[in-house]
């Protein structure tokens, strides 16, 4: 009846998961309370989970990213402490399979449903925007994708309670993810989130680069658009040609568990190496999909704050394209103790230094537009800054890995662990700060306290150099990844000093969260009514903050990289003047959510081998997919009417504030003047 | 005329709902090939990993492939009358074509499932050797986006029926030739680089 499933898999002997079980429950309840408490519920269906609006839609994968952030930064810490305690035969406190998992998790998590979501909220938020067009191309799979990216997110959650998560690292090395090695459930639930989030992923990657192909605003050529929106074109390139490999991946492990296949076992023929050539053909893929968009957020920052354009616009766009295509013939890096080869060996390995040629032009594309510019010491420019030095640094020791001698001795050592945060952290949580920072007043209206975002850089900035730091030096003693306990006492201090690194980047996160309430409890402060709080360059500035749901009025029209900038040089104004237009709009729907809660409950099924229940998520899934095809009534039209009375509120606040001059307790909104 | 042609124009401005569709459906399908992609890669991979059970050309009977693809190839030829009968706004044509279409495409998975279920019979289930794992997974995988086909034509003709041609279902009879000329391209890989390079 229940498959796999019974009382035995709820962790009810692990103390510190009755603890955290407790805690979500009592959240789970206060918060299912309150809305119900306040009526939000139909708000938040009717507004929020149905919607097909993409700016809406960016707000939520970012909201979900900060949750999981909070997830994966706990199982961080825990690994920390793990750490600074079992040195010289002690045992430390997390027994070695639960250990296990918090790195699985801690990874799966971080790369998935952080930096993922986050890269694929900024692109929902600005690049529509940024491109002058008043949605995506298939606004509903865009909330499909939303929600089935939301179904892996739970499917790992329940994993916390219900069963176990797989104990394999982040990639699911076969043989070791195989059943014979892994009978549990844990590889299924990474199989089953992945598989499904992933196929969202996939969607996203569609859909943007169908929009940024074809939705582009009057005048807007392709070496017309911003920096930011080339960056997710080439990544969502990236996505459509790698997250399948994934998927195919994902399948064939798939169907070594379920139906005793035998593509990566030991015996029969199977070929294990097989498996980690696929997996890292899209995982290598996977970096440059995360880091590229990142790299496009800095560029914003940089030229907006600099108050000039960004130097070389044109090496930034071909740096870029040239990235993404060495990011595919680079994959064997990742193993090149595999025993290739000498001759397969170095060819990886010259392409891998090769990608820091364009990378390299980049940085010196920023460093020269911050060369006789007005630079605004903002918090988007510190994360900036920050992520200049880091990421150079994090490059280096990646060309050392590249190096293929070398890398047999630092191959599956802290070294490489030290490597990827100091590229991840230092690349794409800082690009996704500075993003989050720079873009959330075109989200809500208001911008973000710049003294607690500072205070949460410096954390952050600091808390990796202490935390990450004393890893590099661990690997040359030869300290390996996935360690649960070691022997040389000598590590230990090392080891504690990492320990206190991880607490300094817990107060960053902590910063972030009071900066979060500071910010909404004094919204009023911080209110931009102009829609332009920081002088913008590209189009997304020309509208109201938050924008209106069909973002443009008029669709804007463009003649240079940075027109709006121009435009504002010139002193046109980007007010919107009558008569204005029926605007043609896509209806909200239920589908999206209605098909990802059948995917979950399919693969929830399929985790625990409950067969009648996954033919009820599939024929869910199905019918309610035939549902959305046979329903015609998907989209209307906005009346000019309609148009003309929300542009002349914003109007009108746009008067009130010119007639209100700042008042005296107000500081200056230009954060240049705070420095 | 100025709302009506406003609005017209407005909505084309914003909306070349049908070309985009298909543009959007192309991309997809070239994400679909990188599926298959990898399925041909895992197969000349495993390809030697028998693991002492048959070979390839121990267990292909190629007259009986060479009909299954005249099927397939046959069934691309009716599909394209279909769209042809489309253009000239012809519904009872599209709906005769589709339906042979249809035919062709349920004869053709129903030969794969009698193969299948031959050689697993016979004992050469997927679970057998690497080799088999891999083959059953890209033939498998080719067979079930004919039959997720199969299930288009027939919504298709269901909302022929319901609709009409119009606006929604001409790009999507679009997208499904595409999709079906696609599986025949890649079953034309499937017959060369698995079927006729294992028995030769």
């Amino acid at each position: 009846m229940f498959g796999k499933l019974s009382l035995e898999a709820i962790p009810y002997h692990e103390p510190i998961l009755v603890a955290v079980g407790i805690a979500v429950i009592i959240g789970g309840l206060a918060l299912f309370g309150a809305l119900t408490y306040f009526r939000k519920w139909n708000w938040l269906w009717s507004e929020w989970f149905t919607s097909v609006d993409h700016k809406k839609l960016g707000i939520m994968y970012f909201i979900v990213a900060l949750v999981m952030l909070l997830r994966g930064f706990a199982d961080a810490i825990m690994m920390r402490t793990q750490l600074a305690m079992a040195s010289a035969g002690s045992a430390g406190y997390l027994p070695p399979e639960h250990y296990d998992q918090i790195f699985t998790a801690h990874g799966v998590i971080m790369i998935f449903f952080v930096a993922m979501p986050m890269v694929i909220g900024l692109m929902n938020l600005v690049v529509p925007l940024q491109i002058g067009a008043r949605d995506v191309a298939f606004p509903f799979l865009n909330n499909l994708s939303f929600w089935l990216f939301a179904a892996g997110a739970i499917l790992v959650n329940i994993s916390l309670f219900v069963g176990e998560f797989a104990k394999t690292g982040w990639l699911a090395y076969a043989p070791l993810s195989g059943i014979e090695y892994s009978p549990g459930v844990g590889v299924d639930y990474w199989i089953w989130a992945l598989q499904i989030s992933g196929i969202g992923t996939t969607l996203t990657g569609i859909n943007f680069f169908v929009t940024i192909l074809k939705m582009r605003t009057k005048g807007m050529t392709l070496f017309r658009m911003p920096i930011f929106t080339w960056t997710s074109l080439c990544a969502n390139v990236l996505i459509i040609a790698s997250f399948p490999i994934l998927t195919a991946t994902i399948a064939l492990l798939t169907l070594d568990r379920y139906l005793g296949m035998h593509f990566f076992t030991n015996d029969f023929g199977g070929n294990v190496m097989m498996y980690v050539n696929l997996i890292w053909a899209w995982g290598h893929p996977e970096v440059y999909i995360l880091i590229l968009p990142a790299f496009g957020v800095f560029s914003e920052v940089i030229a907006t704050f600099a108050r000039k354009r960004l130097f070389g616009y044109n090496t930034m766009v071909w740096a870029t394209v040239c990235i993404t295509l060495l990011s595919f013939i680079v994959w064997l890096h990742h193993f090149f103790t595999m025993g290739a080869g000498a001759n397969v060996n170095a060819f990886f390995g010259i392409m891998t230094m090769i990608i820091a040629i364009p990378t390299g032009v980049k940085v010196f594309n920023w460093l020269f537009t911050m060369y006789r510019g007005s630079l605004e010491f903002s918090s988007p420019v510190l994360w900036t800054l920050g992520f200049i030095i880091t990421f150079t640094l994090g490059g280096m020791t990646g060309v050392m890995l590249a190096v293929p001698a070398a890398n047999f001795v630092l191959h599956n050592s802290l070294f490489v662990i030290a490597h990827f945060h100091n590229v991840i952290i230092g690349g794409v949580l800082f690009g996704m700060m500075a993003g989050l920072t720079y873009w959330f007043p075109k989200a809500f209206g208001f911008k973000l306290d710049e003294k607690w975002g500072k205070r949460s850089f410096w954390c952050w900035l600091v808390g990796f150099y202490v935390a990450f730091m004393p890893l590099y030096v661990l690997s040359f003693f030869g300290a390996v990844r996935r360690m649960q306990s070691y022997d040389n006492p000598e590590w230990q201090p090392w080891m504690l000093l990492a320990w206190v690194g991880a607490v300094i980047i817990m107060l960053g996160i902590i910063c972030t969260v009071i900066q979060f309430w500071v910010s909404i409890r004094d919204r009023r402060k911080y209110a931009d009514v102009t829609g332009d709080p920081w002088d913008g360059r590209t189009l997304e500035w020309a509208t109201s903050s938050p924008a209106p749901f069909y973002n443009f009025a008029h669709l804007p029209q463009v003649d240079s990289v940075d027109c709006f900038w121009a435009q504002k040089q010139q002193g046109i104004q980007a007010v919107s003047k009558g008569p204005y237009q029926d605007i043609h709009m896509p209806k909200n729907t239920a589908a999206g959510p209605i098909i990802s809660l059948f995917a979950l409950i399919l693969g929830f099924a399929l985790i625990w081998h409950i067969w009648w229940l996954a033919i009820v998520g599939a024929a869910g899934t199905f019918v309610s997919f035939l549902a959305r095809i046979f329903n015609d009534d998907v989209d209307y039209y906005v009346s000019a009417a309609e148009v003309e009375r929300i542009e002349r509120e914003h109007q009108q606040r746009l008067k009130l504030r010119e007639q209100q001059p700042e008042d005296e307790s107000v500081p200056n909104t230009r954060f240049g003047m705070q420095v | 005329m100025t709302t009506e042609t406003l609005s017209h124009h407005d909505a084309h401005d914003h909306h070349d709902a049908g070309g985009i569709k298909v543009f959007g459906f192309w991309v997809y399908l070239m994400s679909d090939l990188v599926i298959f992609g990898s399925l041909f890669a895992t197969y000349a991979v495993l390809m030697k990993g028998t693991a002492g059970g048959p070979t390839g050309a121990d267990i292909f009977e190629l007259p009986f492939i060479l009909v299954e693809t005249f099927l397939l190839l046959f069934s691309s030829f009716t599909y394209g009358m279909a769209v042809l009968a489309m253009n000239a706004g012809r519904i009872g044509q599209i709906k005769a074509w589709l339906g042979i279409t249809f035919l062709l495409g349920a004869a053709f998975v129903g030969m794969e499932i009698y193969e299948f279920q031959h050689l697993i019979h016979e004992g050469f289930g997927p679970d057998r050797s690497a080799f088999l794992s891999a083959f059953f997974t890209l033939v498998g995988t080719h067979g079930l986006h004919v039959t997720f086909g199969l299930i288009w034509i027939l919504v298709m003709l269901v909302q022929l029926h319901t609709k009409g041609l119009n606006d929604v279902t001409r790009p999507r009879i679009l997208c499904l030739s595409l999709f079906w000329h696609f599986l025949d391209i890649v079953w034309i890989c499937v017959f060369s680089f698995v079927y006729l390079m294992g028995v030769l």
